[in-house]
């Protein structure tokens, strides 16, 4: 059996699966499946400084190999979290990566102090929420307010690493992550849902009560791949790569394109046990090409 | 507790040309489920069924009737083919497997005693469930389309005191909707513990209405697009009266009337 742990932003993770922020709540429901210990790392749905009803309904459309979501970061506060929810998460052996989003760069700075004062193992900023209208996209689509976002947020994270949640919403990915890179980024996680949308031709009208949301699932692995792989190559910042993912397979295309760990997200809907599953299916794969260790996955794609 | 399971389809029928009946070898999943109480199952809830591997979306779908103890259960669903997922899982043999989870989400809370039980369309099977838990003390009022859509009516017969049927185009029972026949039975008896309604939401709010006239305390299960079905990524929001989000997969199916914002 391979070594499975790896290291992202100098946090060592039992093994190189995490759940992706906002498929997995605050870890309760799937708590009744199986042990939250198994995973590598939980990023917590995303918090916002004050509580936030989110978007009306419909907010989810099913895809050709996706869904759409348009939830609009329904979140009971940073306050909330820390009160109630993260003694919760703190009870299982896995590292706790809170997930935040601000209206302003100030906003992420108050956000930062109040989880590393409450003690969260990293801080995922969120600069690619596509489903908001202040903030949100806007900071992860121009590289210079990407960089004042993650300089704020890295002044008040005193010491707890920052990883920066990039939006394949742009032109060139590896501008933002470069403005991110200089601006003091511990790690960067990438890709956030790609925007889409669905209508009903009967009634002519989009399915989502927004009009547009956010594609995630099987559809967009091969834009999270090659967006890991162009990223990677650009800045030497540990990535978390996810989009996608639901199989072993896939989470190790992400490796070998440059990323240190994945995430797994929307393959939880059709089934619980889906990171469990990828875990399993990521060991077999090492072990089956005789690594010593999973880690030796990472940036190892051989491009022509 | 929750678990997914393989389950056998282990009968079939269709009901109408686009309901279908379908029953499930669940296994051991009612012994999971049992309560302190004991209970398995309360009706209202439901279960989140794969259908097929290109669809990334379960669909729920309420228990229309259960029955098994530790050695094995079996749940009946009864679903109305809508789009891609129903259309797969309408057409899965007697003898394969489909993946379950469940049951899920909060049920009916009833006391001993009689209850208006109002189902409107493919609402109307988990009421069934109601009426068979009522001990055969209930009423009920279905609502179809017409005539060729009425389905479980057998089954409501021999589970409740009275059974009243409205159709939107007169074909069977009185023409109209289900709320006049509400009034009408409000109006006439006073002894209900609460009126139970499935269905479209614009039913549920004019249902909702009338019970609230009576003063009788009113419960509906309401139905929104879900994921993942387990309270996790929060899309199947309903806006309550208090300014909050809830969410149906969770908090639901079943809420209190009084609690929704049905202006949303």
């Amino acid at each position: 059996m391979p070594d499975m742990s790896v290291k992202l932003a100098g946090v060592t993770l039992k093994n190189p699966v995490v759940v992706a922020s906002g498929t997995f709540g605050f870890g309760r429901e799937y708590s009744q499946f199986y042990d939250l210990s198994e995973l590598g790392g939980i990023c917590a749905k995303g918090l916002t400084l004050h509580p936030r009803n989110g978007n009306p309904a419909p907010r989810v459309a099913e895809t050709p190999m996706g869904i759409l979501n348009s939830v609009g970061l329904e979140n009971p506060g940073v306050d909330a979290f820390i009160a109630e929810e993260l003694p919760f998460l703190r009870q299982f052996d896995t590292k706790v990566i809170a997930n935040i989003s601000g209206n302003t760069p100030e906003e992420y700075g108050i956000m930062c102090e109040k989880l590393s004062a409450a003690g969260v193992d990293m801080i995922e900023v969120n600069i690619s929420c596509p489903n908001v209208k202040a903030g949100g996209l806007a900071y992860g689509t121009r590289p210079e307010l990407a960089a004042e976002v993650t300089e704020e947020a890295k002044k008040h994270a005193n010491g707890v690493p920052v990883m920066v949640k990039l939006s394949p919403n742009v032109t060139d990915i590896t501008e933002i992550a470069k403005a991110v890179e200089g601006a003091g980024a511990d790690a960067l996680s990438l890709i956030n849902t790609i925007r889409g949308m669905r209508i009903d031709v009967n009634t002519r009208r989009p399915v989502l009560k927004m009009n547009t949301g956010g594609l995630s699932g099987p559809a967009v692995l091969p834009v999270a791949v090659r967006m890991v792989w162009e990223v990677s190559q650009a800045v030497s910042l540990p990535v978390l790569g996810m989009g996608g993912v639901s199989k072993g397979e896939d989470a190790a295309q992400l490796m070998l394109a440059g990323a240190s760990a994945v995430a797994v997200g929307t393959a939880l809907f059709a089934d619980p046990f889906a990171p469990l599953k990828v875990r399993d299916g990521l060991a077999d794969i090492a072990a089956k090409q005789g690594l010593s260790a999973v880690s030796e996955l990472t940036g190892g794609v051989k491009p022509w | 507790m929750k678990v997914e399971r393989k389950c056998k389809v282990i009968a079939k029928e269709w009901l109408t040309r686009d309901a279908v009946s379908m029953t499930l070898d669940v296994g051991d999943m009612l012994y999971h489920a049992r309560t302190v109480e004991g209970q398995s199952i309360y009706p209202g809830q439901f279960v989140h069924i794969k259908c097929g591997d290109g669809l990334l979306l379960r669909r729920p779908i309420s228990v229309c009737f259960w029955e098994g103890d530790a050695a094995g259960g079996r749940i009946r669903i009864v679903f109305e083919v809508k789009g891609e997922g129903t259309s797969w899982l309408a057409r899965c043999p007697v003898g394969h497997t489909v993946d379950v989870l469940g049951p899920l989400g909060n049920g009916f809370q009833t006391t001993p005693g009689p209850y208006l039980l109002v189902g409107g369309g493919i609402g109307v099977p988990p009421l069934y469930a109601c009426a068979c838990y009522t001990g055969c003390s209930s009423t009920a009022i279905l609502g179809f389309r017409s005539k060729d859509r009425a389905i479980l009516l057998n089954e409501f017969d021999s589970e409740c005191i009275d059974v009243q049927i409205a159709t939107d185009d007169g074909s069977l029972g009185y023409h109209g909707f289900v709320d006049a026949l509400v009034r009408q039975e409000l109006e006439k008896e006073h002894h209900y513990q609460g009126v139970l309604a499935c269905g479209p939401r614009p039913m549920l709010k004019s249902v909702a209405k009338v019970a609230a006239e009576f003063g009788v305390p009113c419960q509906v299960s309401m139905e929104e697009r879900m994921g993942c079905g387990v309270g996790a990524c929060l899309v199947c929001a309903v806006a309550m009266k208090d300014g909050t989000v809830k969410h149906v997969c969770k908090d639901g199916p079943v809420f209190n009337a009084e609690e929704v914002d049905w202006d949303a």
